[in-house]
Formats: C-alpha cells, structure tokens, sequence
C-alpha cells in the first residue's frame, strides 16, 4: 500500500505555500538508481514480524526532497563518497602491534566484505553476544591488529564501516531475529516501543503512527536504517546509527543511552529488523 | 522584567509553586481530565499565548498542530488535529487540561504534558542528552498554561 498524500497534507502545503517559504516536498513515488546500475529497493512488503502495524516498508529516502533525493543518485554527487575513498586507504595502512592491516586478513574489501553489511548487528557465537558491524571493526583492531579501538561515533569508524557497507549496496537487509539473537531483539523491540522523557515519546509515536507527516519543517520517515552509516547534509559527516539515535532520544528531553552499548545494540538490532527487505545504501545522503 | 523574577523564583524554590498557584503535583483534573479552576487566578493573556505555541524554546504547539491564526509562524506541523475552532470545541476547563497534560483526556496520545514534572522515563536535563541534576521543571509555567489557554479560547470557527 503506497501512503496518499491526504487532504490535510495538501491543504498544509497549500497553507504553507502561500503564507511562507515551504519546505522542500519529496517525492514519495520516486525510484533510486545508484550511478545507473544499482537498483534499490526502497519500498516493499513489510516483514512478517511487523506486518500487524505497517504493510509497506520505506526508505528515509523517499521522504527527502528532490534536491537531496538526488545526491545519492551519482557517487560523483553522494559528500559520503569522499569518506568511503579514505577508509579505503585506511584498509590497506599497517597499524597497531601486529603489524597488520585490514587487507592483511581480509584482503580486497570488495570481495571479502560483500554482503557482511546486510546481515548485521549479528549474534557472535564466540562473544555470545550480539555484535554491531563497529563492534566488529573494534574487536578486529584490538585483538588482531593490536591497535587503539576507535571511538564508535567517530569519523575513522563511520567511513570504515561506510566503506564496508558499500560492498553491499543493494543488497536486501537481512538481520537475523530468532536464535541466540533473539532475546536482544525482544529488548530492542520494548525499547522501541517505550516513552521516554519530559516529552513521553516513543520511537513509534513518531516512526510508526506518523511517518509521512511534518513534524515542524520536518518530514517523518518510518526511521530505517538500512542507509547507515548516512551524510547528513545537517553536519555534514557520516553519522552512524548509534549517533542518530542518540539524536532522536535527546529530543524527547531524555537521558540517552550510550552508543555502542548494550542498549542501542539492542535497539539496532530491532529498528535493522524492521527494513529486512530494503536495499543497504548507504552512504545514503539525508538532511 | 517578569521573565527574570520567574527565573530567580525557580532558582530559590526549585520545583515548587509560586504562592497562589496550583502546582504540577497539586493539580485537581476531572474525571474527563478537564481542570476547572484557574492554575494561577490571574487571567491569561492570549496574546502571549500565541507567542508561546509558535515558540520553538517554549510550547512549539506549531510543530504538530496547524493553527490558521498563526501563519505568520513558519512551518507548522500535521501530527495532531487542527487547532483552528478549539474554542467551539473545548471548554476552557477541558483546554486547560488538554494543555497542562492531555493524557488525562485522551489516554496513550502522543501528545507532551505541559504542567508534569515526575513519573517520566529516563528524564533528561532539558535537550542535553545527559541526566538532570536536579528537580525537573513542567515545559510550561502556570502562567504560561493560562496563557495558551486564554488564546486557545479565542479560536474561534466563526
């Protein structure tokens, strides 16, 4: 089921039209092509674990303008690029006690990293825990490589895990939910649903019961994250998820949670879930 | 001039209530969630109301709520109904309510509480991200609720 615009969505346009600047409008019916030969899903059926609530799941691209749609079209265009071609030079330089790079282990990214990105966070059988792909570059630079873990927000690892995600662009998303992973994914899936801070509100106040609504000059996607690591034209970096999250529980006037922790990996998991079936994208580009 | 003896007021007495008002915890809601009596008993002033709902840093109502009255405010939002003729709809004593926390009237909505300052998860110091350090404040003053409420009240289908 495509979501129409309704009346009042074009009435507010009209409203907004008229009296003041509007804000720039998506078009919610258009299709992505990535330098003209990657095809993306970015809308489809709902998995089955989420079919009580929605029937159609949608890229956050869908909900950006035309302008910003069409950054993500062209790799020459997409500001992420920039940082998925210094990771790249990164995967190749020796750090740490062991004298190793990635390429040492994994050699060229393009073959060993293909579709790693689709299927995480992941359950780790060895951690017997649920890892995140950050977590995994983190545990690869301690423990293999002997070097400093970098920090999970910050800009070595969000163009590392860019650089590794594009391997997998437009691959569907496919976290596994049920197994040793599905405890974490019953946790992240509370978490969604809880209403926190002075504001009360939860995840799906906004993502699930009003995606396709402006909230102020702001367009609600349904908050996919299958183009993360993602530019946002906003601050102008990679942001991985841990990040926006962070971001959006501030804003409910709420202590966050911290990233890489076991709480966000549990909502990661959980939100990863809900767009199984949408293409990876990332670098996406979002404002 | 009023804004800075509010501040001190807050500064000296924390959470708690000016005297004469009726403070977050004290509120008497109906059992429809209406609040009869004035928070403050001094009269509202619409015109500050209408600062305060098209204010970012204060009620923002704008972010949700289209309000025709207001479209001097930039970009107003479609997450919750209309505002135009809530005052045919609504009595005062049912906007007030609706105001100081709409939970009270429609249960599971969406909708902030803008007199409350306890029973939240994980409350944090504003829009920090980090916890409070001390006794959280409702986003509103009682005077700001009566405020809105007397604008509210003004808006009128015809």
């Amino acid at each position: 089921m495509t979501k129409p615009m309704g009346t009042k969505t074009l009435t507010a346009i009209a409203v907004a039209a008229c009296a003041f600047a509007a804000p720039a409008m998506a078009d919610e019916s258009a299709s992505l092509v990535v330098n003209g030969e990657i095809d993306m899903v970015t809308r489809t059926a709902a998995p089955a674990h989420i079919s009580d609530v929605m029937d159609e799941i949608n890229s956050g691209w869908l909900y950006r303008s035309d302008e910003t749609q069409a950054l993500q079209t062209d790799d020459f265009d997409n500001p992420g690029m920039i940082f998925v071609d210094q990771a790249l030079e990164t995967w190749d330089q020796v750090d740490g006690s062991e004298g190793k790079s990635c390429a040492s282990c994994h050699d060229d990214v393009e073959g060993s990293m293909a579709g790693v990105r689709a299927v995480y966070p992941k359950w780790n059988e060895t951690a017997g825990e649920v890892r995140t792909l950050a977590h995994q570059i983190n545990d690869c630079r301690e423990n293999q490589m002997g070097a400093e873990k970098w920090k999970y927000t910050g800009g070595k690892m969000t163009a590392m895990e860019a650089l590794i995600s594009v391997q997998s662009r437009g691959m569907p998303v496919n976290v596994a939910i049920d197994g040793p992973a599905q405890a974490t994914w019953e946790k992240g899936k509370e978490m969604y649903y809880t209403r926190t801070g002075q504001l009360e509100l939860s995840c799906a106040n906004c993502h699930e019961d009003n995606y396709g609504n402006m909230i102020r000059a702001d367009h609600l996607s349904q908050g996919q994250i299958n183009g993360f690591p993602v530019y946002r034209l906003k601050n102008t970096k990679l942001n991985n998820a841990h990040a926006r999250f962070k971001g959006c529980v501030r804003d409910t006037r709420a202590e966050t949670y911290k990233p890489g922790g076991s709480d966000f990996v549990a909502l990661e998991l959980y939100v990863a879930s809900r767009g199984n079936g949408l293409s990876v994208e990332a670098p996406s580009v979002r404002n | 001039m009023k804004l800075t003896s509010l501040t001190l007021a807050a500064a000296l007495f924390g959470g708690a209530a000016l005297a004469g008002e009726v403070g977050p915890k004290e509120v008497a809601f109906t059992e429809d969630g209406a609040i009869e009596a004035s928070l403050t008993g001094t009269a509202g002033d619409a015109a500050n109301g209408a600062i305060i709902m098209g204010t970012k840093s204060k009620g923002n109502c704008v972010a949700c709520h289209e309000i025709t009255a207001l479209a001097d405010v930039p970009f107003h939002g479609e997450v919750g109904p209309l505002m135009d003729g809530a005052g045919d709809r609504w009595t005062e004593a049912e906007l007030r309510g609706l105001v100081a926390n709409a939970k009270m009237t429609f249960e599971g909505t969406m909708m902030p509480a803008f007199y409350k300052m306890d029973g939240f998860i994980r409350p944090g110091d504003a829009y920090t991200g980090k916890a409070p350090t001390e006794a959280l404040t409702p986003i509103l003053t009682a005077q700001e609720i009566e405020d809105v409420v007397a604008f509210l009240v003004t808006l009128k289908d015809e």
